[in-house]
């Protein structure tokens, strides 16, 4: 909770100070800037994990997404409360990530200089494609007696298989999301959001668009447990 | 044991009615056994899914002849210089170690009274079900002038593999201001908007390379899938190097000479430099071996894909004659998940889930310009019949085209990892 406040205090912060809140980055400063990430993070089509996640598809999703990465508690607890990463908390952040997220494994003293960070995050923000079309679930709400649905994991394992023939089961994304490990609630909002058209890929509006609310709750329920 | 009752069933029919039951109750403490034909987009799931699906309750062979099986989905992009040779093979080493018993052999024959699948390299598999997915053979005569001993000097690439490099390598060696043809297939056949990626593809690499070629499409049709969006991306990037001949315009009158390199569109007969002969198709040969076919292709049921002519033997993909689905790859794919789920139910007495089955086909224009189409399925008694479905519009802006091409990449690597673990 305490980290939730601050969050919104952050970005109450941000809105008043008009501080770097767009995208007003230089992407390829920002991959110059990155080298200081490079010992423990890699990002692109290659990235794998090492110290660090990998930051493929981090904007807009909520922190601490990556499958197999054992992150902090603290993210972890961040998380949970819906920390997102967006230029403006990854902005906060990567300005003393300790002061902002004390017990963060992170081990970085952060970039001082703002045009630094606004840097970095326009170049990340290259790499987040899929999670940034996230931002169009905002303002779309699924009522919440559909999202108390349950899944039936057999069932979802069986429906899954309509999904693994583009979406990945280890994780991976080559330019078509991974849904492993997602939060129920934004499986769910994203299948409803595309099945009423509020999402726009074709595809994905008919897959949803003859899925049931018991059969997204199946799914939902199958992806987030792969995720272990 | 499998030799001798083999000798022994092979020399009386009588007594393959009478022992069959016996042999079946005698190996009823054993695990069930599926034999799948064919290691591609259908074969190779379906016997993913049962075996992982199974946990080990049901013994799974594949046999697939090659080694190592190179995808006709993007075989096209390989003509186009977007990938290597390497990045559309696969191997089966993933399979095996998932527990599929994977045999690289040649299926001559099945014995539906006792249940085998006879091998070129001698012996047989014996199957409680069989899964037939092997892919499409070609028409003999359907081009005049042109038959498998030609394909050589007029390739097909309709098989991916040394077909597609050799297509490749004619394209890569046409004379400065060469002619590149191609003769088009009739309906049905395999991947529908193939060809006409195929051109682009072609077009791409000449635009670039010998950009005063010419390309022309013989083409037994009145139309062709996604047809608005290839012209609309032909006359924007290729203006002038093609020419589309349809049917009205005599393209279905064609006959070929391979020694003299010519092609005979409607009466008049063209020197050509390249000649990309893709003939009219018909089910893989074991379906017609197995006596499964009505015609060209084998009539399944829609609802767990099983043979109209033997419960016990399941067809998918583009052998199959089963409605309203496209002949590729990801409907292969979709349907191996609806046999697989209805095969292991029948074996092991899990689950059946209604089918549900879907489709899309993504072509590359040129460079970052994909479109793509798709429907959805489902089972009626008559037939796989389309629900609902949508297709890439004319004139979309660069932007939708790249991420198009993005996500077909995105899907090429889910496929094949669904396909092969």
């Amino acid at each position: 909770m305490r980290n939730l406040t601050l969050v919104l205090n952050v970005c109450v912060f941000l809105v008043s100070s008009g501080a770097v809140a767009n995208n007003s980055g230089d992407a390829i400063r920002g991959k110059q800037v990155f080298k200081k990430c490079a010992s423990c993070h890699m990002v692109g089509t290659e990235a794998r994990k090492r110290v660090g996640p990998p930051l493929n598809n981090i904007m807009s999703a909520r922190a601490g997404g990556m499958a197999d990465f054992k992150y902090s508690k603290a993210l972890r607890k961040a998380a949970h409360e819906d920390l997102h990463w967006t230029p403006e908390t990854l902005d906060v952040f990567l300005e003393d990530p300790r002061g902002y997220l004390p017990k963060t494994k992170m081990s970085f003293r952060g970039l001082k200089n703002a045009n630094d960070r606004a840097d970095i995050i326009a170049y990340l923000a290259t790499f987040s494609g899929a999670s940034m079309a996230a931002k169009i679930d905002e303002g779309f709400t699924v009522p919440s007696k559909i999202l108390g649905i349950e899944g039936d994991m057999e069932y979802g394992e069986y429906l899954s298989s309509e999904c693994t023939t583009c979406h990945q089961v280890d994780g991976d994304n080559d330019g078509i999301p991974a849904i492993i490990g997602w939060e129920t609630k934004d499986f769910v909002t994203a299948m409803h959001a595309y099945r009423e058209k509020h999402r726009q890929n074709p595809v994905m509006q008919m897959i949803s668009g003859r899925l049931s609310n018991d059969e997204i709750a199946a799914l939902a329920a199958y992806f987030e447990n792969i995720n272990n | 044991m499998t030799m001798n009752r083999r000798g022994f069933l092979g020399t009386s029919a009588f007594a393959v009615a009478t022992l069959a039951a016996p042999m079946v109750n005698a190996d009823s403490h054993k695990k069930p056994r599926v034999v799948v034909i064919g290691g591609g987009a259908g074969g190779a799931t379906a016997a993913r899914y049962i075996a992982k699906d199974s946990k080990g309750a049901v013994d799974v062979t594949l046999i697939e002849p090659t080694r190592t099986y190179y995808t006709c989905f993007f075989s096209n992009l390989y003509i186009g210089g977007f990938k290597t040779i390497d990045e559309i093979g696969h191997t089966y080493g993933k399979l095996a170690g998932s527990g599929v018993n994977v045999v690289h052999d040649w299926a001559i024959g099945v014995d539906r009274d006792a249940k085998t699948v006879s091998l070129a390299g001698g012996g047989s598999v014996p199957y409680d079900k069989l899964i037939l997915s092997p892919g499409i053979d070609f028409v003999d005569g359907s081009v005049p002038g042109w038959d498998i001993s030609s394909q050589n000097a007029m390739p097909h690439a309709y098989k991916a593999g040394s077909q597609t490099e050799l297509l490749k390598a004619q394209l890569l060696a046409m004379p400065e201001g060469g002619v590149y043809a191609m003769i088009a297939p009739p309906n049905p056949y395999r991947c529908p908007p193939g060809p006409y990626e195929r051109i682009s593809m072609v077009a791409h690499y000449l635009k670039a390379n010998n950009p005063t070629a010419k390309i022309i499409i013989a083409d037994p049709k009145p139309k062709f899938s996604k047809m608005a969006l290839f012209q609309e991306g032909w006359a924007d990037h290729y203006d002038g190097m093609i020419d589309w001949i349809g049917e009205e315009f005599g393209g279905g009158n064609v006959s070929v000479d391979p020694h003299a390199m010519s092609v005979t569109i409607d009466g008049e007969e063209t020197k050509v430099d390249v000649c990309n002969v893709i003939p009219a198709m018909k089910a893989g040969r074991i379906a017609d071996l197995a006596g499964v076919t009505d015609g060209n292709w084998a009539p399944v049921n829609a609802k767990d894909m099983s043979s109209k002519a033997d419960p016990d033997i399941h067809v998918l993909g583009d052998s199959s004659k089963q409605g309203d689905m496209p002949k590729s790859g990801f409907s292969a794919n979709s349907q191996a998940k609806v046999c697989a789920n209805a095969v292991r139910g029948a074996l092991t007495g899990s689950k059946v889930f209604p089918a549900k089955f879907s489709n899309t086909c993504w072509s590359l224009i040129d460079t970052n310009d994909g479109v793509k189409v798709g429907a959805t399925y489902e089972a009626t008694p008559e037939k796989i019949a389309k629900i609902d479905g949508f297709i890439s519009k004319t004139g979309e802006t660069a932007d939708v085209r790249k991420t198009t091409y993005e996500e077909s990449e995105g899907w090429y690597s889910g496929i094949t990892a669904d396909m092969f673990g």
